[in-house]
C-alpha cells in the first residue's frame, strides 16, 4: 500500500522550538494524498505542534520556531518566500473547539471564499450549500442561513467550520482534535464525515482517541516526547506495532 | 474533633469586617444620594422650556442655555469624530500587530500616562500649540483638547477589548489564508464591538463634563456662535462661570447645566452597561 500512495507533504528532519524548549525532535514522515494520517500520543507529545507547522500557523506567535523542511508537492513550505497565506489556502485546518465566526452561518462560509475569489452571487450561493451539504450539515441549517453561527450546537458549528475550509478548496486538511469536545453522536458524524471527505481531500489528524485513529486513518504516527516513535500502515501499527512503548499506549497501559 | 473555640473566632471576625465593609459602602453611597439628591431638587426646579430655546442671558434677565448645549454638542461631536478612528486604530495596532513589540509596549505606557494626566495640562498644552498661534479661542481649539482626552480612553478600551477574543478566532481565521487586515476587519472587530462602542461612549461621557481643557481653549461665548473659529459657549464653562457669580438667575441656570451634563452621563453609563451584558449572553 505505501508503496502505491503519492506523497503530498513530506516532513523532513523537522525540530521545532517554543523559545528554548525544543517541541519536535527530529521527525520525518510522509503525509500521503488523500488518505487520512491519524497522529497519537500522550498530550505533549508534539502531535498538535507538527500539526501547526504544516500551514505555519505556529507564526502568529513570537518565540516559536521550526527547522528542517516539509515538502508540499516537492516545494518547501518552510522556505521564507513562501507566502503563508496562500500556503493557508492550500492547507486548510479545523481546531479542536469549534470557531464560528460571530457573523450568519451563510457569511461564516462566504468569508472564505471571498478572500481569493470573485464570483457572482448566485455562484457563491451554490458554493456555499455544496460546503454544507459536504459537511452534511446543509440539512439542518439550510433555513436559517441568515442566522448567527454562533446560534448552532457544539456539534453544529464544528461542522459548520470543516464547511467553511471545505469551500475554500485546499488541497489539504488539518483536523486538529475536531471531535474532542464534542458527544458521541457529533463525533460519529465528524467520523463518518471524514471518511467522505478524504476521496478528494489529503486529511491529516491529531486525536485522543485510539478507536477514532484506527476508525478513520490509513496511516498513523505515534509521537512520544517530541519524537516520531512509529509510523505505518495504521492496520499494522494497531495490531502488530513494531514498538514497544506504542504497543503500551495503544492497548491503554501509559499515556 | 474540630476547634469550635477557634471557629467561633472565626465567625466573629467575619462579622466585624462585614459590618465595617457595609459602612463603608453606605458612607461612600450617602455622599452620592446626597449630591444626586441637591443636583436633581436644583437642577429640575432650574429647567424650564426656556433653557432650551433661549441664548445664556446678562446677569438679571431670563434666557437658557441654548448656545451652551448646542456649543457642547458641536465640540464633543468633532472631538469624538476625530479622536474614535484615532483611537481604534491605535488600539487595533497594540493588540493586533504590536502586542509583543517593544513599540507597543512603549506606546501602551505612554498611553496610561495620557490616559491619567490631569486634564488642566491637555488644556494648556492645546493652548499653547493652537490657541497662541491662532491669536484667538476657538471651537476648533476646545474640540482639540477634547480630543486629546477621548484618544487614550478609546485606545485602551479598543485594545483590552480586542485582547478578550480569543486567539482561536484568529487563527480560524488565518487558517482559512486570510491576511491579518481581513481577520482584523470581518472577524476581531466583529466580536469586539460592543466594547469597543461602550468604550466610545465612555469617552463622551467623560469628556462632557470636562471643563479645564476648554477654559484654556474654546474659553465661552454670551451668544448664539457656530463659527469653528470663535470662542463657543459650553455647558461646563457656562456652569462655572454661572455658578461663581453673585446672581440668582444664573444660579438657576448653572444646576440646570449639571442636570444636564449629569443626565447624559448617566444616560451613556446605561446604555455601555446594558452593550456589555448584553455581549456577554
Amino acid at each position: 500500500m505505501e508503496g502505491r500512495d503519492k506523497v503530498k507533504i513530506d516532513v523532513k528532519n523537522l525540530s521545532f522550538f517554543y523559545g528554548g524548549t525544543q517541541a519536535l525532535k527530529d521527525i520525518t514522515l510522509p503525509i500521503y494524498d488523500r488518505k487520512v494520517t491519524a497522529f497519537i500520543g500522550p498530550s505533549g507529545c508534539g502531535k498538535s505542534t507538527l500539526l501547526r507547522v504544516l500551514n505555519r500557523i505556529y507564526e502568529l506567535y513570537p518565540n516559536q520556531r521550526a527547522e528542517g523542511e516539509v515538502r508540499l508537492d516537492g516545494e518547501d513550505i518552510l522556505h521564507s518566500k513562501q507566502d503563508t497565506n496562500l500556503l493557508r489556502a492550500r492547507v486548510g485546518m479545523v481546531f479542536q473547539k469549534p470557531t464560528p465566526f460571530p457573523m450568519t452561518i451563510y457569511d461564516n462560509i462566504a468569508f472564505g471564499i471571498k478572500l481569493y475569489e470573485r464570483i457572482p452571487r448566485s455562484e457563491l450561493d451554490g458554493r456555499i450549500e455544496h460546503a454544507l451539504q459536504r459537511a452534511a450539515l446543509w440539512g439542518e441549517v439550510k433555513d436559517k442561513l441568515r442566522e448567527s453561527g454562533l446560534s448552532l450546537s457544539g456539534g453544529q458549528q464544528q461542522r459548520l467550520c470543516i464547511a467553511r475550509t471545505v469551500a475554500t478548496k485546499p488541497e489539504v486538511i488539518l483536523l486538529d482534535e475536531p471531535a474532542s469536545a464534542l458527544d458521541p453522536i457529533s463525533t460519529a458524524k465528524i467520523e463518518e464525515l471524514i471518511d467522505e471527505l478524504v476521496k478528494d481531500y489529503t486529511i491529516a489528524i491529531v486525536t485522543h482517541n485510539m478507536q477514532q485513529a484506527s476508525r478513520t486513518s490509513d496511516y498513523t504516527a505515534f509521537m512520544y516526547l517530541g519524537e516520531l516513535i512509529e509510523f505505518g500502515n495504521t492496520e499494522k501499527v494497531f495490531t502488530a506495532p513494531t514498538n514497544k512503548r506504542t504497543e503500551q499506549y495503544i492497548t491503554g497501559r501509559f499515556g | 474533633m474540630k476547634n469550635m473555640r477557634l471557629y467561633r473566632r472565626r465567625r466573629r471576625g467575619n462579622a466585624v469586617f462585614l459590618t465595617l465593609s457595609v459602612l463603608a459602602a453606605g458612607f461612600g453611597l450617602l455622599w452620592l444620594g446626597l449630591i444626586l439628591t441637591s443636583l436633581f431638587y436644583r437642577g429640575f426646579s432650574g429647567l424650564t422650556p426656556a433653557t432650551f430655546t433661549e441664548m445664556t442671558p446678562p446677569p438679571g434677565v431670563e434666557g437658557g442655555l441654548l448656545n451652551a448645549i448646542v456649543g457642547s454638542l458641536i465640540m464633543n461631536g468633532l472631538a469624538v469624530l476625530a479622536g474614535t478612528p484615532l483611537g481604534l486604530l491605535a488600539g487595533t495596532y497594540l493588540a493586533e500587530y504590536g502586542r509583543y513589540t517593544r513599540l507597543a509596549f512603549v506606546v501602551r505606557f505612554v498611553n496610561d500616562i495620557l490616559l491619567s494626566a490631569p486634564s488642566i495640562v491637555t488644556g494648556l498644552f492645546i493652548y499653547e500649540i493652537i490657541v497662541v498661534k491662532m491669536q484667538s479661542f476657538s471651537a476648533i481649539a476646545g474640540a482639540a483638547s477634547l480630543m486629546v482626552i477621548v484618544v487614550p480612553v478609546v485606545v485602551r478600551t479598543t485594545e483590552n477589548m480586542l485582547l478578550l477574543v480569543p486567539n482561536g478566532l484568529r487563527e480560524a481565521a488565518a487558517a482559512l489564508g486570510a491576511p491579518r487586515s481581513a481577520i482584523i476587519r470581518a472577524v476581531t472587530w466583529r466580536a469586539a464591538r460592543a466594547g469597543i462602542v461602550t468604550g466610545v461612549l465612555l469617552a463622551i461621557a467623560r469628556i462632557s463634563g470636562e471643563t479645564a481643557p476648554l477654559l484654556f481653549t474654546a474659553l465661552n461665548n454670551q451668544f448664539w456662535s457656530t463659527n469653528l473659529y470663535q470662542p463657543m459657549a459650553n455647558l461646563p464653562v457656562v456652569i462655572f462661570q454661572f455658578a461663581m457669580s453673585p446672581y440668582e438667575g444664573w444660579h438657576h441656570l448653572a444646576w440646570a447645566g449639571a442636570l444636564l451634563i449629569t443626565v447624559t452621563v448617566l444616560g451613556l453609563s446605561i446604555i455601555a452597561r446594558i452593550l456589555e451584558s448584553s455581549k456577554r449572553n
